[in-house]
């Protein structure tokens, strides 16, 4: 643990920070493509966050300190979140701080916080947003976690980096349950990220909304926290996949900025991909009704749950 | 002098001084302040001193004394090892807090006077600590139903309400049929031998159909305690009747002595049982969990939801205790002691976050007269203190990093994820779906736990009235904020807590895990996983991002701010009542898991003049179970009632037949 581990360490997480918006815009820039509209520019994201910042807040009458202090909670924990995960290195010091299992309850801190917020101002849009982020929390939580479960019954250890590492390093096999579990991850990023199928970040059509109708009280400095934490949440949930299912490309050891400026583009190749097909599959599904979302986050479930079985009955 | 400094003797005075603080209650029964702001804090003195010396007695080796009390040639027996410290620890360090609340809270008109419930109370204490110090089946059973009936008499501390009435007759029903079935299993435990006490137990060698006997009816009776199902049913009955620093005890103490007597039972006195014996717990533990948990997201009372939430966390630990034994039978010590040593954890976590949620729904129903969540709301504003300690304990429940409810659902996760390696067919593809399902429940936990913190505290006030409400006193803050701290200590220190608890998996030869890895703010359990959870560091991180956040949004923007009515879509009659209710936010819990309920509907009609509608949300385990179980009671009592026949004469006949009877038998 040198000075360099730790500049390397601040660094990939101000990675992190700055380009998870010019993920998002790049999402959005693909998605107009593929439904034949003109595209927005790609940094639109971080003029709606700039403009956001200088405006006033305005706040409720009813809000109490809680509304106010959860943006920088939830913003503080998505920045710790992206810290963690090992998004260009493998063996920074942050990276031990919190294993797989730690940063799934990180994550579900997030979602507490938020969903308090919402409910904090007492109208019938926050506590129904609420509600349903709950609702889609507590189905999605465990998927996950089963998706992670798996991967570390495969490699033996909780820690995601040593996961990505061992994953990348050993001979190549199929993993039939990585597939299982991949299906099962995709469908978890969808429905936690307030993506089609589960929720629409395009619109404030209020019978479907769940993501929006908790922000619908938030104005200025408070939103642009939470909506930059929404885009780290979705850049978090990337970098979990890459770790996960394609490792190739994240350099292991001790790294340094020479490696960190080789692993870079890598990364960036990967988000590229990623967002695509992000963008297709929101472009090729339609919107559920909120009710069918248990069956759609119960499927993940059990995908994941049908990826452990895989695992334990095929490949010990 | 020794005999005074040893940690014991120091126990056994400190559970003594409860007796004399109880004593002293009735001297005065009517004076509340003699009782309240005297006696209890004395208590949660008493207390904190208790959990002082159970550390104490955790660092030394096992102490035994024989005190000549009770009946002639049945001397009691009292032990103090690792396992008894732990939990009286946890009896000592929350009930301190219980106390100091309870202190603020007693006040004149509750049904019982005072002094009696002073009296009750500190007997209930201190028959806690005399199960826990037992050292034969004897003392055992009497502490044992001691602390059942000093409990029973604080449930029905409103007896003039027939519902409380008859939720203390159905928890003393529960606790007596559960006390056969411990009392039974002490019958098979002693061997042949007949001697009751705990070293007899422990040298005799049962038979393996004996012994399997034995651990259930153990499995019965404490289960019944702990409230697994389907003998949960007292459990949210006695909770809500109860006065709330006695919920508190009963939920966060009194269930943990059946998780103690269980452990006692299944790693000390019967050996080590056979692996596949483990398997019990973990099914009836598990479904008990996911049971709980969707029971607790459908209700609409804060004490009856926190009662479900108990179901839940009781199954947890005895899930955790099944794999131990699984673990320990397949010869796995390491994982094993683990999997203990997240059981003990998460006991002595549900204790502190437990009773700070109960006495903080105590402070709430001080405060508005309600227990109801329809009738609460925005209390965030009116009690910032209670709120705010309170979502500590919430935190903690909901299992978030880094309290310290996390720290044992981790260790308890960590020890499912190891389940492939059991050497038993089947057994290791289907043990590791545990952790789903343990995942599952601390999920479904966290919903639970918003919707209790948000409806009661966030939002706007349901009820006018609530504008009237007044934070909780001095008295009360320090007990909310003792247990609160508790919750944060354990929760940012594992690594401390951990390399205690594994006195007891070592005294108990489950063996430990090894010491080399990891340091004093970093956690790892296993360093062949490599899994490691460093919370201070965690902490540290999350606070210095947002001050970082918090000071750079100040100095490169502004920090200015406008107050505002809240956007009503233009509707303009925006009000309170449109928030969500408790019933709304459980309603797709109900949906997905329809299942488990029966529901009675009534669905208004199109043309009502005044439309209605009601849900009863009801427990399917009543129905099923307990209804043929009372209808053949009945038919029983119906059956002998003609001997009933309302003479003396025939009363006095009986009596001569059965004399007469009885002499032909002994002559």
């Amino acid at each position: 643990m040198n000075a360099v581990t730790w500049i390397t360490q601040i660094v990939e997480a101000l990675v992190a920070l700055t380009a998870a918006p010019l993920f998002v815009g790049w999402v959005n820039q693909c998605r107009a493509w593929l439904q034949n509209r003109r595209a927005p520019s790609i940094w639109l994201p971080y003029r709606g966050i700039g403009k956001l910042f200088m405006k006033d807040a305005l706040i409720a009458d009813s809000a109490s300190p809680l509304f106010r202090a959860a943006p920088y909670i939830v913003f503080g924990l998505m920045v710790t979140a992206a810290a963690i995960i090992p998004s260009m290195g493998t063996r920074l010091p942050f990276t031990s701080v919190a294993d797989a299992i730690a940063l799934v309850g990180l994550l579900a801190a997030a979602r507490f916080f938020i969903s308090l917020a919402a409910m904090d101002i007492g109208t019938a849009f926050g506590t129904l947003g609420a509600r349903r982020e709950m609702l889609v929390g507590f189905l999605a939580e465990p998927a996950l976690l089963m998706v992670i479960f798996v991967a570390s019954m495969i490699s033996a250890t909780t820690a995601l980096p040593l996961i990505a590492e061992r994953l990348a390093t050993q001979d190549f096999a199929l993993y039939p349950s990585l597939a299982f579990t991949a299906v099962a991850f995709t469908m978890v990023l969808l429905a936690e990220n307030a993506r089609i199928p589960i929720d629409n970040p395009a619109t404030h059509l209020e019978l479907t909304m769940i993501h929006e109708a908790m922000l619908l009280e938030y104005s200025a400095r408070h939103l642009a926290l939470m909506e930059w934490a929404a885009a780290l949440k979705l850049f978090n949930y990337a970098c979990i996949g890459f770790a996960l299912f394609i490792p190739w490309g994240i350099p292991p050891g001790e790294v340094g900025p020479e490696l960190l400026a080789a692993s870079l583009p890598v990364l960036a190749a990967k988000l590229a991909v990623a967002g695509a097909g992000l963008a297709l599959i929101e472009t090729v599904s339609a919107k559920l009704r909120v009710f069918r979302a248990p069956e759609f986050l119960a499927s993940a479930f059990i995908f994941a749950v049908l990826g452990m079985l895989v695992h334990l009955l095929l490949e010990n | 002098m020794s005999i005074f400094l040893s940690p014991l003797s120091l126990c056994v005075a400190l559970l003594a001084a409860w007796g004399v603080l109880g004593l002293l209650g009735l001297v005065r029964p009517a004076d509340t302040r003699f009782v309240a702001r005297g006696l209890f804090p004395l208590g949660a003195l008493c207390g904190a001193a208790l959990a002082v010396a159970a550390g104490a007695a955790l660092a030394m080796p096992v102490e035994r004394e024989v005190l000549p009390i009770g009946l002639p040639d049945l001397p009691v027996h009292l032990r103090c090892d690792a396992l008894s410290s732990v939990f009286l620890f946890l009896l000592g360090a929350s009930s301190a807090g219980i106390s100091l609340f309870a202190a603020g809270y007693f006040r004149r008109e509750e049904g019982t006077p005072p002094g009696l419930l002073g009296f009750q109370y500190h007997l209930f204490l201190a028959a806690m600590g005399f199960v826990i110090l037992a050292d034969d089946a004897y003392s055992f059973m009497v502490a044992w139903e001691t602390m059942a009936l000093s409990s029973y008499f604080l449930v029905i501390t409103q007896h003039r309400i027939p519902e409380i009435r008859r939720a203390g007759f159905l928890y003393l029903l529960i606790a007596h049929v559960g006390a056969i079935a411990i009392l039974l299993s002490f019958g098979i435990m002693q061997g042949g031998s007949w001697r009751f006490t705990f070293d007899a137990m422990r040298e005799a060698h049962l038979a393996p159909g004996w012994a399997v006997a034995s651990f259930a009816l153990a499995l019965f009776g404490f289960g019944a305690k702990a409230g697994l199902v389907p003998l949960h049913v007292w459990l949210p009955e006695a909770h809500p009747a109860a006065p709330s620093p006695v919920s508190a005890l009963m939920s966060g103490v009194m269930l943990k002595t059946a998780v103690y007597g269980f452990l006692r039972f299944a790693f000390d006195l019967l050996g080590h049982p056979v692996w596949w014996l483990g398997l019990f717990p973990i099914v009836i533990g598990l479904f008990t969990a996911v049971f709980g948990v969707v029971f607790a997201a459908a209700q609409s009372d804060m004490k009856r939801l926190l009662a479900y939430s108990s179901i839940e966390n009781l199954g947890i630990i005895f899930a955790g205790i099944g794999l131990a034994i699984v673990f320990l039978g397949v010869d796995m010590r390491p994982l094993a002691a683990l999997a203990l040593i997240a059981v003990l954890y998460h006991t002595v976590n549900h204790a502190f976050m437990k009773s700070l949620l109960f006495i903080g729904t105590g402070a709430v129903l001080h405060a508005t007269g309600q227990r109801n969540l329809g009738q609460l709301g925005g209390l965030i504003h009116r009690m910032p203190w209670v709120a705010w300690l309170t979502l500590v304990g919430v935190m903690a429940i909901a299992g978030l990093p880094p309290l310290n409810g996390f720290v044992s659902e981790w260790l308890l996760l960590q020890a499912f994820l190891f389940a492939p390696d059991v050497p038993r067919p089947f057994v290791n593809m289907l043990l590791p779906m545990g952790a789903a399902v343990v995942a599952l429940a601390a999920a479904l936990a966290g919903y639970v736990m918003v919707k209790f913190f948000g409806v009661v505290f966030l939002g706007q006030p349901r009820e006018p009235a609530l504008a009237q409400a007044r934070d909780a006193g001095t008295l009360k803050r320090l007990g909310l904020a003792w247990l609160a701290a508790g919750c944060v200590l354990l929760g940012i220190f594992p690594v401390q807590v951990i390399g205690a608890l594994q006195r007891v998996t070592r005294q108990l030869n489950v063996g430990a895990l090894s010491d080399t890895a990891g340091s004093w703010w970093q956690l790892v359990p296993l360093p062949d996983r490599h899994a490691s959870y460093s919370p201070i560091i965690f902490l540290l991180v999350v606070a210095a991002v947002i001050a970082v956040t918090s000071a750079m949004v100040r100095f490169v923007f502004h920090r200015r701010y406008r107050r505002g009515p809240a956007w009503d879509c233009g509707f303009g009659r925006a009000d309170a009542r449109m928030q969500d209710t408790a019933e709304g936010f459980g309603q797709p819990i109900r949906h997905v898991f329809q299942p488990f309920f029966s529901m009675l509907r009534e669905l208004p009609s199109p043309f009502d003049a005044i439309p209605r509608y009601r849900v009863v949300v009801g427990d399917r385990i009543w129905g099923a179970l307990y209804a043929p179980i009372e209808g053949v009671v009945q038919r029983a009592a119906n059956a002998v009632a003609w001997l009933q026949q309302g003479k003396i004469s025939t009363y006095l006949l009986y009596s001569f037949v059965t004399l007469l009877v009885l002499l032909a038998v002994v002559l």
